[in-house]
């Protein structure tokens, strides 16, 4: 049938072909006969809680019982065109998330057009010029953090190893009752990126590759104080630098920022300062790499009397790494102090040869990382922060004081034993500031702790796989002898898998440190999933102890909770 | 005119019925494209990665564990894989700005050989519709994704290399 029609038409199309307009139309209409396709991806994603009450946790059921929040995305592109969109729904939101989260409804949507030389896109976009440090609109479905702009953006790239980016909007602020509430500022910046070696053609075989980067970034909101003249627009501005030469690279980017008192910062007018420096070698078996950061005075919000991680503008990552193993990565975990912070970090990975006898027939990878923060020195002689100019103190870039925010010592050691035994053995030692850096309610100064791990991964047959994990924390005790915040932990997991499709686990946290007796609980908690291709269906059951959850240096809350989690994603 | 109402008529029908004429790839999606930088700060566009045979996108990161320990298996079989299917691996890693500069640390530590790609503010993650890391899609050599996989349990990347197998026979 379709095959018929398909030849009608094109006889009756020849009887046509003579008439100019005809041919015009069929050009038309053929050119929208191959662009019709397009193509569609997306995903969803829904998670439900059913929660108990707890006493002994402190958890509380909440007075609906269950909680319920679903996303889905779709995306749509054909040819230069582009468009898509993200629903969101919160019945209500599950544990941890931004209370104002509430309802269902279009949380995101955009059209746009791409061709090699132009991206233009209207409506909701995700952007970031260089590291971060002046603008970074992202979300982070598990934190519930989403600060995407809204309004419009154009990418342009005139010629080859050069773009130019213009951006435009308003930023995402909350979702009530089914809206995006945006904040009241209006974000605005524009961003430049120069490959020498691609733009001029003499540097194309130069051995030294340079990438140069610029940006200015500005925001506007009305002045809402009736005390003090507040800067309505606010700018923040930088270059940036890359360098690579044979096996080593270099980057660094420096961004200082107006005067913009808020209530971060106690309405000072104080400029703020951000800069990051990398230094990096590795060729193939050994990995080597050393960083610094020095932050002053850097939050910068599309709203000043805004707080937590609310509408930030900017992006200041935090200068360490991103920990995997249950303990280490969710009791003390850092995140950058924006008001002001200098950090350094060391990184070295090294993979012994196979055959070798310390690398083993199969093997043998070692990682040794270290990262320190400390509070930056603010110099207050001769300065009165109440005169007329408010200028709080004076500061340099990485002018560090002996105060520590921060400490990381860590070693891993992975190893394949044979073609079924698979073993990593890791120690950590963590120290953070809680006064400064807030962990916890229990604890107060310097928390200390030293966490070993070891797990253990054997393959069965071709598919089935068990994974062993232990883990033991110790925390220093305080000067007066008293224990320091939650005591001791351990640690276990065991999980059981059988490829490509299910999986259980069994994880268990004790607190048997605890300074009050009655709080030296278990944290039991059972979870087994299916996974087909890209659908993936999740269900667990236990109790989940208090703690931040942080992704990227991000953290947020999540109260303790008893009770089944379900979980369903679906990419498409 | 009447010429005009006459074609405009004609022509609904392969408008409307404009998909079934490409029976073989209707069902198959195509990557978007998205522009990212190599480790080497080259910039890739995802749609056209340049290789001749079978593609393999795994999006991973720094802090993924199980990420991690697929590339590894991986990386083991990599040699063999491509000898015997002409296959090719791009690990996309989603290391935003705070873990991004121990990507290629990391990635030359490990003596991998894979192309590896930065999507530090998850423009790609999100187009691919990827929920969470890590999440393996095979392309065959036209660009069609052919299977995708969202998990790694030891054991799936000889389901994976089965299906590069498949490819590779066709």
């Amino acid at each position: 049938m379709r095959q018929e029609t398909k030849k009608n038409c094109m006889k009756k199309s020849k009887s046509l072909a003579l008439n100019k307009w005809g041919l015009i139309l069929m050009t038309i209409f053929m050119g929208q006969f191959s662009w019709s396709q397009g193509n569609f991806t997306g995903n969803i994603e829904s998670t439900f809680q059913y929660l108990n009450d707890d006493p002994v946790i402190n958890a509380l059921q909440p007075p609906s019982k269950g909680l319920v929040n679903s996303y889905m995305n779709v995306f749509y592109t054909n040819s230069g065109f582009k468009a898509g969109m993200r629903l969101e729904s919160y019945l209500p939101r599950i544990q941890g998330y931004p209370n104002r989260f509430d309802g269902t409804g279009l949380g995101m949507r955009y059209a746009g057009y791409v061709n090699s030389k132009v991206d233009v896109t209207v409506g909701h976009f995700y952007e970031q010029f260089g590291n971060g440090l002046a603008l970074r609109a992202y979300e982070d479905r598990a934190l519930g953090y989403d600060n995407v702009l809204d309004g419009a953006r154009i990418i342009f790239k005139p010629t080859k190893g050069i773009q130019l980016k213009a951006v435009y909007g308003k930023q995402r602020l909350s979702f009530e009752a089914g809206r995006v509430i945006n904040s009241g500022g209006i974000v605005r910046g524009i961003d430049a990126d120069i490959h020498l070696n691609e733009t001029v053609k003499k540097l194309s075989t130069f051995p030294l590759d340079v990438l140069l980067g610029g940006s200015f970034v500005s925001k506007y909101q009305m002045d809402d104080d009736d005390q003090l003249i507040l800067p309505e627009n606010v700018g923040a501005y930088g270059g940036r630098i890359n360098l690579k030469y044979k096996n080593f690279r270099m980057d660094g980017e420096y961004i200082q920022k107006e005067q913009d008192p808020s209530l971060d910062n106690g309405k000072i007018y104080n400029f703020g300062h951000a800069a990051v420096v990398n230094f990096g070698y590795s060729k193939k078996g050994i990995g080597f790499s050393l960083s610094a950061k020095s932050v002053d005075n850097m939050s910068y919000r599309s709203d000043r009397n805004k707080e937590l991680q609310d509408v930030f503008i900017n992006y200041l990552p935090a200068l360490n790494k991103t920990h995997t193993y249950n303990l280490v990565a969710t009791l003390y975990p850092y995140a950058t102090q924006p008001l002001g912070e200098v950090a350094y970090q060391a990184d070295f990975l090294y993979s012994l040869k196979k055959g070798s006898t310390l690398g083993g027939k199969y093997g043998t990878t070692l990682g040794i990382n270290a990262s320190t923060t400390y509070r930056p020195v603010q110099h207050t002689s001769g300065i009165n922060p109440l005169d007329s100019s408010r200028v709080a103190y004076e500061t340099h870039v990485f002018d560090k004081s002996d105060s520590l925010y921060w400490r990381d010592i860590n070693v891993n050691i992975t190893r394949r034993i044979n073609k079924k035994l698979l073993l990593l053995v890791s120690y950590f030692n963590i120290v953070i500031n809680n006064d400064i850096a807030k962990v916890s309610n229990d604890a107060t100064g310097i928390i200390s702790s030293h966490i070993g791990v070891v797990e253990a991964s054997y393959k069965i047959n071709s598919k089935h796989n068990i994974r062993v994990e232990l883990q033991g924390m110790f925390v220093n005790k305080k000067d007066d002898g008293a224990i320091n915040d939650k005591g001791n932990w351990a640690t276990a997991l065991v999980e059981y898998t059988v490829s490509p499709s299910y999986f259980v686990s069994f994880l268990n946290q004790y607190n048997y440190g605890n300074p009050d007796a009655s709080k030296r609980v278990n944290y039991p908690n059972v979870t087994c999933g299916y996974i087909h291709e890209s659908t993936r269906v999740m269900a667990s059951y236990g109790r989940q102890r208090a703690g931040l959850f942080c992704v990227g240096g991000v953290c947020r809350f999540v109260p303790a909770n008893n009770g089944l989690t379900l979980s369903f994603t679906q990419s498409f | 005119m009447k010429h005009f109402f006459i074609l405009l008529v004609m022509s609904l029908p392969i408008l409307g019925k404009a998909q079934p004429l490409h029976t073989d790839s209707l069902d198959l999606k195509k990557v978007p494209s998205v522009l990212l930088k190599d480790i080497n700060g080259k910039e890739v566009n995802t749609a056209l990665f340049g290789f001749d045979g079978p593609v393999v996108i795994s999006f991973w990161a720094t802090w993924c564990a199980p990420c991690k320990k697929e590339l590894m298996a991986i990386h083991d079989l990599y040699e063999d894989w491509q000898t015997e299917t002409g296959v090719n691996l791009v690990a996309v890693s989603i290391d935003d700005e705070k873990t991004k500069r121990d990507v290629i640390t990391y990635v030359n530590g490990k003596a991998w050989d894979y192309t590896i790609l930065l999507d530090p503010n998850g423009d790609f993650k999100r187009s691919m519709g990827v929920n969470n890391v890590p999440h393996t899609f095979l392309l065959d050599k036209n660009g069609n994704i052919v299977y995708t996989h969202n998990n790694y349990a030891p054991g799936d990347e000889e389901k994976l290399y089965e299906e590069i197998k498949k490819l590779s026979i066709e």
